[in-house]
């Protein structure tokens, strides 16, 4: 395969950058859902129903 | 699966599944499946060609056609918001902003990336789209900054939906670029409107562009759920304040 280093970077690079930042919200999600009454979080039937 | 209050929901997980299965599917047919770029001179006989760098086409395409997406979100719920004055448009606008703020850099990058190989540069300052798509990334980090530069959401909601408004007019010069201005650009004309690709490579490009909406959905949907209860947090922190400030007053008195 000709490019091998462009490709990894081209395709790994966003790949990582969009996953670091998937986590990160769902750890901000975690964090603020934990100060927040759950009757704000519309999204949720019941915590239990939600899961994590 | 933990027991963790989160900002997921039924609905959100499955799309986060969906979105990572083909994606790995994506990956496969991107790199196993389609064929190199490669083609024959008919005079020398001599190949020529993207080669395998060819293979980024399956993602900077379609993040370039997630970006605009994203930034028409933000602008359509920059208006709404306008209209309507209700937090939900603001989160909605603030979320698919970050969220295309986020992958317009990613298309500079892996355009930047595959433009090595092919163009034999990494960044060419004349080029029209690629100036156009920079400006687009200013502008919608200038709308972050301003959204940052707030205390209070609510104070931050009405400029940052006017700077959206504006921010967005850049797209159809982007779009428009490679035919207004088509010997100022290394860039080619649409890929997708002239349907120049084959068959496999189409399918491929197309499959790219659903994987990358379902990430941009699921990112947009959980930066939503975090604007969200952010504004509620920062109410409820304004309403304690209150609270304290009151009974220190009747405390005085």
């Amino acid at each position: 395969m000709t490019h091998l280093g462009y490709l990894i970077a081209g395709w790994g690079l966003p790949s990582l950058v969009i996953l670091l930042y998937a986590v990160r919200l769902l750890k901000r999600g975690v964090r603020l859902s934990a100060r927040v009454p759950s009757e704000h979080a519309r999204w949720m039937s019941s915590p239990k129903q939600n899961g994590g | 699966m933990t027991d963790s209050i989160t900002t997921s929901s039924r609905g959100s997980k499955i799309l986060g599944i969906t979105s990572i299965v083909s994606f790995v599917v994506l990956v496969l047919l991107a790199f196993f499946v389609t064929d190199p770029d490669i083609r024959i001179h008919p005079e020398t006989g001599e190949e020529f060609g993207q080669f395998d760098a060819v293979r980024l086409l399956y993602l900077h395409v379609p993040m370039a056609v997630v970006t605009y997406l994203a930034f028409v979100i933000c602008a359509i719920a920059s208006a709404g918001y306008l209209v309507k004055r209700t937090f939900w448009w603001d989160s909605m606008a603030h979320a698919a902003g970050e969220v295309g703020t986020l992958t317009c850099a990613l298309v500079l990058i892996t355009g930047s990336i595959w433009g090595r190989p092919v163009w034999n540069t990494w960044w060419e300052w004349g080029d029209v789209r690629l100036m156009s798509t920079l400006i687009l990334f200013l502008l919608f980090l200038g709308y972050l900054a301003l959204r940052g530069a707030f205390v209070s959401p609510q104070s931050a909601a009405r400029p940052a939906a006017v700077v959206a408004l504006i921010a967005v007019l850049d797209i159809p010069l982007i779009n428009r670029s490679v035919e207004w201005w088509e010997n100022r650009t290394l860039h080619q004309k649409s890929t997708l409107s002239e349907l120049k690709i084959e068959d496999l490579t189409l399918f491929t490009l197309m499959l790219g562009i659903l994987v990358s909406l379902l990430v941009m959905t699921w990112l947009i949907l959980h930066r939503f759920r975090v604007a969200w209860l952010e504004h509620i947090e920062f109410e409820q922190g304004v309403r304690t304040a209150i609270e304290e400030r009151r009974q220190i007053d009747h405390k005085d008195q």
